[in-house]
């Protein structure tokens, strides 16, 4: 043994004296670690994590894209179909009012071609009567004039205060039907 | 049986009322002494360095494993290694520094907790059985570095009278009081804090030894004659403190790994 490890033997002898060779193999033992840990391989996990990081917020933005287009899309969608809806109402609206409007027209036609009518066949009646009444007069003063001249067996020449005679007997005669109708 | 050196944890010959002359072999500073595997001129290589190096190789073995290739979409052993990362960077490095000024360090921590806490599992790893961190050596090493990063981070951070007044708590505030409070602060943050920080991996993991083999040590002993089920209880209680131990292990380099956030939180903090 030389002076050396004799002197490495002593010293060991004391646990908390460190051994000049332990401590130089502990030392190169954690360098080795050390070197190969910060140089390479931490270096390339770091990478990967934040590669990693990158690629879950990404996927997270993409969704959150996604979802605020869904959303959007969604709203133009409600807006239009209430626009529609709107649309379908206004329109339902109009043609309601304009039904409405178009059935008073119509009744208001109908009214006023009944009245026409009515009018026209009114006149008609009045003219036939007034016809029929001139004629009636005739045909009566006529047959009266007849019947009386067979009765009085006498001309009757004097046509025109005949026809006086009669018309004022066939006033009498309408004077009387008509206060009839009156006290009726 | 040499007093000083060993290869086996303890001579298997002695067992209780054997009558062969000895008695139980407790552990002790023996224990953590190796015989060396070879020596060259002042240089030796002991059971420890190899266990050193192993360690070495199952974390960067591991890492390349789970990083070398890293995928978006992570395999079990990337999703495994990503955890642990993720451990540290988050719940012990940004948790002290924050983000913005933890991120430099990030490397630097994760290596050591993945380190530290593989040299302690070696403890209850069969055949290997030996917390490399119960020789000071490992710790010692180590926190030198953390101390060295923690002084060039103060000083560089606020320059040598502000670093000066960082390290020793310096607060006019203080009045009278002042002096004293810069005296202790000095001695127990630079000079005391490497030791304490190095010394507190040590001593659990020498400790956590220290019982593992004292029980191992006795369930053989033990198992003669009517005391066969005391040697049970033994076993037994080995058995548990390797769970405690697996616990202990997990602990110790989670804060020796807090501790440097720390202290190096500490010197990035600014001067109150």
């Amino acid at each position: 043994m030389n002076a050396l490890v004799t002197l490495a033997a002593e010293e060991q002898q004391n646990p908390l004296v460190p051994p000049g060779p332990e401590l130089l193999v502990g030392l190169i033992a954690f360098a080795i670690v050390f070197f190969f840990l910060a140089k390479k391989l931490i270096p390339n996990i770091s990478k990967v994590l934040d590669e990693r990081r990158e690629a879950i917020e990404g996927g997270i933005e993409k969704a959150e894209e996604a979802r605020t287009e869904a959303q959007s899309v969604l709203e133009q969608y409600k807006a239009q179909l209430a626009e529609a809806r709107h649309e379908a109402a206004r329109l339902r609206q109009e043609a309601t009012e304009q039904g409405t409007v178009i059935i008073q027209e119509m009744k208001a036609e109908g009214q006023r071609q009944r009245e026409e009518i009515i009018a026209a066949a009114h006149a008609q009646i009045e003219a036939d009567r007034k016809a029929a009444a001139s004629a009636l007069r005739q045909d009566v003063g006529r047959l009266a004039t007849e019947l009386a001249g067979k009765l009085v067996g006498e001309s009757l020449e004097d046509h025109a205060r005949q026809s006086r005679t009669i018309d004022r007997f066939l006033d009498e005669l309408e004077d009387g039907a008509s206060k009839a109708e009156a006290t009726r | 049986m040499s007093a000083d050196q060993t290869t086996l944890a303890f001579d298997w010959s002695c067992r209780i009322m054997a009558d062969n002359g000895c008695g139980f072999p407790a552990p002790g500073l023996h224990s953590f002494l190796f015989k060396p595997i070879f020596e060259a001129g002042g240089f030796y290589f002991n059971k420890t360095m190899l266990l050193a190096l192993l360690t070495s190789l199952v974390v960067v073995g591991f890492f390349w494993m789970a990083f070398s290739k890293p995928k978006l979409v992570p395999g079990k052993i990337q999703m495994i290694g990503e955890a642990g990362f993720d451990f540290v960077r988050k719940g012990i490095v940004y948790e002290t520094m924050g983000k913005r000024e933890g991120e430099k360090y990030v490397p630097f921590m994760v290596s050591l907790f993945f380190f530290v806490w593989v040299m302690n599992i070696w403890s209850v790893v069969p055949l290997t059985q030996f917390p490399v961190a119960s020789v000071i050596a490992y710790p010692a090493g180590l926190a030198i570095i953390v101390y060295l990063m923690w002084m060039s981070v103060t000083f560089k951070r606020h320059g040598f009278v502000g670093g000066l007044k960082n390290v020793t708590g310096y607060d006019k505030s203080l009045g009278p009081v002042l002096p004293l409070v810069v005296v202790i602060e000095f001695f127990s943050n630079v000079l005391v804090r490497p030791f304490t920080h190095m010394v507190r991996l040590f001593a659990n993991m020498f400790a956590g030894h220290l019982l593992l083999v004292m029980f191992t040590v006795a369930s053989w002993y033990l198992l003669n004659s009517w005391l066969i089920p005391a040697a049970g209880i033994s076993f037994v209680m080995t058995m548990g403190m390797i769970g405690f131990e697996l616990f202990v292990q997990a602990i110790q380099a989670y804060v020796f790994v807090l501790l440097a956030c720390t202290y190096l939180q500490g010197a990035l903090a600014e001067h109150h």
